[in-house]
């Protein structure tokens, strides 16, 4: 029972951290595509000033997450950074090069340093939702062996793992230009608002898109997951279905009510439909599962106790954030007076 | 796959260039923040503008450091899996407790800091200054929890073992392990020496060139005084810490003073290179050791002799200097806390002599190098245990080839990182003193930064 909770709680976790930081790292991706010098300002501008004041909090998930991982599920946590060792790496250099990038360029003047920073930070934030989608589908397709010790190629590359490194990609794209035609709203930038809602629109489709494609691909290489995902876990599959049709359909009437809570739930879940699909298995192929690859019973307990003080502690705190970032108290950019 | 033909050097070597690189930011990342909360005290409680500006402006260069402490911190988290899978393998379910307790820490760090650093203009006065406190304290305690899984490493306990398999855990027994009591208080002091010190390393230069007005002259004073005031007791943690070794880790404690064979009426070796089995260039102090050990030079201090070779550190030599380059750095930064105190208590005022100033710009590289020095003295005199007695670094490495690759990675990509920040923060400094030249000033206004900046 303990075990099944903290693999709940490891899936809460990884939800939180694709839905918060997802959205900072599809920032980047926006960053990235808003155009040339002096057309990409303002829709740079809105992206920094809103990512600055969150993305670290946000990105404290990922720590959380690998911490929970492996004190909860050891061997399958080793044999993950064994076995996916080329593409958490590389996660990582995006990790290093988004983080530093997005504070260096939030403090320099001039083109000159602006513009290799900002792209240093808009290119590695494509990098890390990518290999991190890679390593997902490495698992998810039973690539990971409990014995292997060596990380190869073929253990990420393949149709399924890519397919997922690009949803990624497109989920943080998606999610962030949610965020932003909100964040539009509040500015009264209505600009902005459409242009954003055009890409969330673009990324919805996308994400959809690549969700059917890993579908079909899983229908022709592993049955096994194919299977679960249409038969325990088919609920969840036709909610996240139902969330980003509506998010699609809200998108083209203007409407934008509800649009970031449709968007995070459709995502949300995407991961518990993996999680219930894969259920009790940890690494398919292996037959290390829930039960007999989970740390004794104390860790877990402990890993229960912290994740509940956690929420609780940090629950609000999140929340005061949010809030103050919500109502623009955030900022120290600006003149006084100007907001 | 034979553990020895892991690449466990290479790793090695990439886990020390990144920790070492982390913890200059770690030391900020926990220190930094109280710096910053008694400027911002000082300028509440007194309407001091001087304090205000300091406080803002500390705050900005908080920000940056905070912001690749961060990146640097994960790039660690991960390099626990990707170079030591062997450790988590086995030790995971036991070493994961601490490290999830700093996870609420390192929360409660990222959120208030994110509140703290762009309050500045809306959350006025005192409202701003508690949203400061949770950083600084959440800075303490996260340290606290990385120390004990560190600690830990040293001191193992806390679980049961079967046929070499963790089946039982005590996890509070895991985090305060016998080792915890002195490497907690230990790393906090440092990275508030080293974070002190350095920031008043900064005005001290200052101060050379003549920028000696209030600004200066308070910006050298909050850092500064904080850092020495704490080295005292940095030195008798420090003290405490390297007996409790000669009993926990004898070994550990021989390689430090090179004490070769297990005797009485043991030497203290001031500096000197270990070659062959003879000291050289090393000043021996008769019976210093077993004074140091057991207040008595007939205390018996444990030599390497009682393991086997393979048993034992290597490199006694790096082990040895950094010891000694660690407490001799300790008594300077010392000196230069008790000089500023007996001019003090003369005068009421800052020293006048040039060399102070000198000696003072130093402190903040002694304290750094100090505490660089400590982590050498702990980890590979802990070598070649990744866990003491029960498991080592080279069946904890990764069994992955190419980590040369990674390290080479690592090493250029640091470099740029360590030079961009340094830039970056020069860059801040400069914008701050051509600020000042036509800067009205606003309490609790924008970090001065012009608005062009924002659009």
């Amino acid at each position: 029972m303990s075990a099944e909770i903290v693999g709940g709680i490891l899936l809460a976790i990884l939800t939180l951290y694709a839905v918060l930081a997802g959205a900072d790292f599809g920032g980047g991706l926006w960053d990235l595509f808003a155009g040339g010098e002096a057309r990409g300002r303002p829709a740079r501008a809105l992206i920094e000033e809103t990512i600055t004041p969150v993305w670290e909090a946000n990105h404290v998930w990922l720590i959380f997450a690998l911490v929970v991982f492996w004190t909860a599920f050891p061997e399958a946590f080793a044999a993950v950074m064994t076995v996916a060792a080329l593409p958490l790496w590389l996660a990582v250099l995006g990790i290093v090069l988004r983080g530093a990038g997005f504070a260096f360029r939030k403090e320099v003047q001039g083109l000159r340093f602006e513009r290799p920073l900002g792209a240093t930070f808009a290119l590695a934030s494509l990098l890390t939702p990518f290999f991190m989608g890679t390593v997902i589908g490495a698992v998810a397709s039973g690539k990971v062996a409990l014995d292997a010790e060596h990380t190869t190629l073929a253990a990420w590359t393949g149709a399924t793992s890519l397919l997922i490194g690009g949803l990624f990609v497109a989920v943080c794209a998606y999610l962030a230009a949610i965020y932003l035609i909100e964040e539009s709203i509040k500015r009264g930038d209505a600009l902005h608002e459409r242009y954003f809602r055009r890409r969330a629109a673009i990324a919805g489709a996308a994400a959809g898109a690549l969700s059917l494609a890993t579908l079909a691909e899983l229908h022709d290489s592993d049955g096994a997951l194919y299977r679960s995902l249409t038969g325990r876990a088919l609920p969840l599959v036709l909610l996240a279905t139902v969330c980003g049709v509506a998010v699609l359909v809200l998108l083209a009437l203007g409407r934008s009510r509800g649009l970031r809570a449709l968007s995070a739930l459709g995502v949300a879940a995407v991961i518990w439909g993996w999680g219930v699909a894969q259920y009790p298995t940890l690494l398919p192929g292996t037959g290390l599962t829930l039960f007999n690859g989970s740390a004794p019973h104390a860790s877990l307990v402990a890993i229960i106790v912290v994740f509940v003080v956690a929420v609780l502690l940090v629950g609000p705190g999140f929340l005061l954030l949010f809030r103050l970032q919500g109502s623009r108290l955030l900022e120290s950019e600006e003149p006084p007076g100007a907001a | 796959m034979l553990a020895s033909a892991r690449e466990v050097v290479p790793a090695r070597a990439q886990m020390a260039s990144t920790l070492g690189f982390h913890i200059i930011l770690a030391c900020f990342g926990i220190a930094f923040p109280t710096i910053v909360l008694v400027a911002e005290y000082i300028g509440l409680k007194r309407s001091d503008e001087v304090a205000m500006k300091l406080a803002r402006r500390w705050s900005q260069a908080l920000g940056v450091l905070v912001a690749v402490g961060a990146v640097t911190g994960t790039v660690l988290s991960f390099e626990m899996g990707l170079l030591w899978p062997g450790l988590m393998r086995r030790y995971g379910a036991v070493i994961g407790f601490p490290f999830s307790i700093e996870g609420i820490f390192f929360f409660l760090e990222a959120i208030f800091t994110g509140i703290y650093l762009y309050g500045w203009r809306r959350l006025r006065g005192w409202a701003h200054f508690w949203s400061g406190i949770p950083v600084a304290v959440s800075g303490i305690f996260g340290a606290i929890s990385v120390m004990a899984a560190n600690s830990w490493m040293n001191q193992p306990g806390g679980f049961t073992l079967r046929d070499g398999k963790v089946v039982a855990v005590e996890p509070w027994a895991v985090f305060f392990n016998r080792a915890a009591i002195y490497e907690m208080p230990h790393m906090v002091l440092a990275a508030y020496m080293v974070a002190g010190f350095l920031v008043a390393s900064v005005y001290a230069v200052g101060f050379l060139r003549g920028r000696r007005d209030r600004y200066h002259r308070l910006g050298f004073a909050i850092p500064f005084v904080i850092a020495a005031a704490l080295t005292p007791f940095q030195i008798f943690v420090g003290d405490t810490a390297a007996r409790a070794i000669a009993a926990d880790q004898p070994v550990k404690f021989a390689t430090m003073e090179y004490v070769s064979h297990t005797s009485r009426e043991v030497p203290e070796y001031l500096g000197g290179v270990y070659v062959n089995g003879h000291v050289y260039l090393g000043l021996a102090i008769p019976d210093m050791d077993s004074i140091l050990v057991g207040f008595s030079p007939h205390t018996q201090v444990t030599g390497w002799d009682t393991v086997a070779p393979a048993d034992r550190p290597p490199a006694p030599t790096l082990i040895h200097l950094s010891f000694d380059a660690m407490v001799g750095l300790a008594f300077l930064l010392l000196g230069a806390g008790l000089w500023a105190l007996l001019i003090w208590w003369r005068r009421r005022a800052l020293p006048r002599q040039r060399w102070f100033w000198w000696l003072a710009a130093a402190c903040g590289p002694a304290a750094l190098v100090a505490m660089e020095c400590g982590w050498i003295v702990t980890e590979v005199g802990r070598q070649p245990w990744v866990v003491y007695k029960l498991l080592t670094t080279a069946q904890a490495a990764t069994t992955n080839r190419g980590v040369i690759a990674s390290l080479t990675a690592v090493i250029v990509l640091y470099a740029v990182l360590g030079v961009a920040t340094v830039l970056i923060l020069r860059l801040l400094a400069r914008r701050w003193r051509q600020g000042d030249e036509g800067e009205t000033s606003v309490p609790y206004g924008p970090p001065s930064r012009p608005a062009e900046a924002s659009s």
